[in-house]
């Protein structure tokens, strides 16, 4: 029986953020993948996606970068990333970096046609049912722009959310709403960025949670930093694959 | 109208700042949006989205053959004794609509919303050749009482609150002040009257031309609009070259989904197509009907990479689902059109140097192209104005080394390593016990000086990962 079942082989893309901030955030994805049966491998040689290059009008850089991802993951079975802006940038972007060029768009389309974002692939390839976390007290999700609107992640975290013993989930007003971290946007246009931040900050205290999970790097380093600063200590700001790793 | 877009820091920051304007915003906040949603939904989610792409591909087919459209619309308009001029720019538009009034001895204007006008600075000329321009949509009269632009493209005055627009209007109409919404556009209505009756120029813009038939079609919700383009004698409609649709059938697609996804109506108060002057027996209507097409920057966008920009149907949805417009005013912007569509028109229209800042401001969330009527690529379109900044050197020189050192050390795997282990370490020894970092340097402080920076863990992923330990302590 074993034998005829072939195992999945995943790349898994860690993100250059989770790389270099949050590990545990990687390790977390790794362990979900491996409880979901895959067979998992993680390319030392990866860097990150280009997407910095790519919103800024760097064009060539995003383009050195999208070729050597190319590259490393297109061996794999799947691709899977704890971010729905670095998979959105393979699936939807990469094809317009390559447009018209014949054999790269090949290689572009199959490889974002087994790119997932993390929860999407946990939910509608491998169906994972029982999650290994536990988490105690209320969670709202926020859900981050391109993973909604560019991959419709948004009913894939909180089912896999509301698998987690002991999570009551709470949803927000205006969860889909932008939180400001927009990549450089947040740096070159640090005010206008604050203060959506403060918005979405203001949303989520409304709704009374102990944590808010997400499922993108950049909106979880701007929400945290803001509920910081502005003296909230408590409000837990997670990556959806801590909550359901109970790394959290 | 001068462009301020060189200033959209200065002025966000100032819109920030200032904490009446902000109330005001936040009341606002997503109310058009939540119309939308419900008409929507009533309209069926999934028709709507169908009409979302044939929408579309009606403007596509209009813009594929623009020139051919416009020509059609001239001739046939000319045939139903409409007069057709053609304005290459801002200070043409005004020097054709001062030619007219000096023709026909116009001394006033009353005017219906048209954001061509605005564009072109036409009440100073009109003003400065002493032919008086009133404005009649409520929004607009506010406005040139208080003596503002615009902040939106359909609801002109939304960063004006009640009591503001109620002390105006004890100072320029004198009578007692009154805070009932109701009584408020009553005593509008009843300063409007005269100049209604008495003027002998209306000036509308035009939602829609009509290539077939020569027609021009007008929303609004007022009703305004109907007593200026039909009590003067002459009426002038001025509006750009991108605004010609084939034909009626196709206005009607168009105008199903302009006005639900602007304010969630169904149809608008107020919808009018108007095809030529008054003919002999009609009731009502001008003597004479002229129809200024203007240019204005749009013919350089036809072919280019940005074209699918001139599809717009200014519906506003996508300001109204902006939440860098939501946080920052329409102001903040400089120029005539605000959010994601000023972004990208701005910029083409006054020059890409000239609002530099535009494109950027965004954080390329997406909820305006998924709002779009007419599905623009707007945050697409504002990624290749960025493309074109930097290939033209318009970003700063410390930006564009910083990209290029960031892409020299990301291609290659090994210095990479280096350069983020020691990062790590830095930055988490930056953020000490309570692990959050307070101040960054250089251009990081953009980014502190409203919020922590969560300190990293201090060791790169794949240097734990290759040390083999796979539980985090
Ligand atoms: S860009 Fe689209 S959403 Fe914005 S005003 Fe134009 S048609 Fe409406």
């Amino acid at each position: 029986m074993q034998a005829m079942i072939r195992i999945m082989r995943v790349g898994l893309f860690v993100t250059c953020l989770v790389d270099l901030v949050r590990p545990r955030i990687g390790f977390a994805a790794l362990e979900l993948l491996q409880a979901a049966g895959c067979e998992v491998d993680v390319p030392q040689s990866q860097t990150c996606c280009g997407q910095p290059g790519w919103n800024s009008g760097d064009r060539p850089s995003a383009r050195a970068l999208a070729e050597k991802v190319i590259a490393e993951f297109e061996v794999f079975d799947y691709v899977v990333a704890p971010s729905g802006s670095c998979a959105g940038m393979i699936k939807t972007h990469y094809p317009e970096l390559f447009a018209g060029e014949g054999a790269w768009l090949a290689r572009v389309e199959a490889l974002g046609a087994k790119t997932h974002e993390l929860t999407d692939f946990l939910v509608n390839v491998v169906h994972l049912e029982r999650v290994p976390g536990r988490f105690a007290g209320t969670i709202t999700y926020h859900d981050s722009c391109s993973g909604l609107r560019e991959l419709g992640v948004k009913a894939q975290p909180r089912a896999l959310l509301a698998r987690v013993p002991g999570a009551e989930l709470r949803e927000m007003q205006d969860s889909e709403v932008c939180c400001g971290f927009g990549g450089t946007f947040s740096i070159k246009f640090g005010e206008i960025s604050a203060a959506m931040a403060q918005t979405k900050c203001d949303r989520i205290h409304a709704s009374g949670v102990h944590a808010v999970a997400l499922g993108d790097l950049g909106c979880m380093l701007n929400i945290e930093g803001r509920l910081r600063r502005m003296g909230d200590a408590t409000t837990r700001v997670l990556h959806v694959a801590e909550v359901l790793t109970a790394k959290a | 109208m001068q462009s301020a877009s060189v200033h959209f820091r200065q002025r966000a920051s100032g819109a920030l700042a200032d904490k009446h304007l902000q109330r005001t915003l936040k009341r606002f906040g997503s109310g058009f949006a939540d119309k939308r949603a419900a008409a929507r939904r009533a309209f069926g989610e999934d028709a709507f989205e169908i009409l979302r792409e044939a929408s579309a591909a009606i403007r596509d087919r209009a813009l594929e053959d623009l020139d051919a459209w416009l020509l059609r619309f001239e001739a046939e308009a000319l045939r139903r004794g409409s007069r057709v001029i053609w304005a290459e720019d801002a200070a043409e538009t005004c020097a054709r609509v001062l030619e007219i009034c000096a023709r026909h001895g116009l001394t006033k204007a009353i005017k219906s919303k048209s954001m061509l006008s605005e564009e072109a600075g036409l009440n100073d000329a009109l003003a400065a050749a002493g032919v008086q321009p009133v404005e009649t949509d409520l929004g607009e009269y506010i406005l040139q009482l208080a003596g503002e632009a615009p902040s939106h493209i359909i609801a002109p005055a939304i960063h004006k609150d009640m009591g503001e627009v109620s002390e105006l209007f004890v100072r320029h109409h004198g009578r007692p002040k009154s805070d009932d919404i109701a009584q408020m556009t009553r005593e509008a209505r009843e300063m409007l009257r005269p100049h209604f009756l008495s003027a002998d120029l209306g000036i509308s813009g035009g939602n829609f031309l009509v290539a077939e038939t020569g027609s021009v079609a007008i929303v609004t919700n007022e009703g305004n609009g109907r007593m200026v383009t039909t009590l003067p004698r002459v009426h002038i409609a001025i509006t750009g070259i991108e605004k010609v649709v084939p034909t009626l059938e196709d206005l009607s697609a168009l105008n199903r989904i302009l006005p639900r996804s602007a304010t969630g109506q169904e149809i608008e108060n107020y919808f009018s197509v108007l095809t030529g002057p008054k003919r002999a027996g009609d009731a009502d209507g001008p003597e004479h009907l002229y129809v200024i097409l203007v240019d204005n920057g749009r013919t350089r966008l036809v072919g280019s990479e940005l074209q699918e920009m001139l599809r717009c149907i200014r519906c506003g949805a996508c300001m109204n689902h902006c939440p860098v417009y939501q946080t920052v005013g329409g102001h903040s912007y400089g120029w005539v059109y605000p959010g994601p569509m000023g972004s990208v028109l701005t910029p083409v229209y006054q020059g890409l140097e000239n609002a530099l800042d535009l494109p950027q401001a965004a954080t390329l969330c997406g909820a305006c192209h998924v709002a779009c009527p007419v599905k623009i690529p707007l945050p697409g379109l504002l990624r290749k104005l960025r493309e074109m900044q930097m290939e033209r050197g318009l970003r700063p020189w410390a930006e564009r080394a910083a990209f290029r050192a960031w892409a020299f050390t990301a291609q290659r795997p090994w210095l990479y390593a280096l350069a983020t282990r020691i990062a790590a370490r830095a930055l988490k020894w930056m953020g000490g016990g309570r692990g959050l970092i307070a101040r960054l340097p250089f251009a990081g402080r953009g980014w502190t000086r409203g919020r922590d920076f969560p300190a990293p863990e201090g060791r790169t992923f794949r240097e734990l990962y290759r040390a083999g330990r796979r539980r985090q302590t």
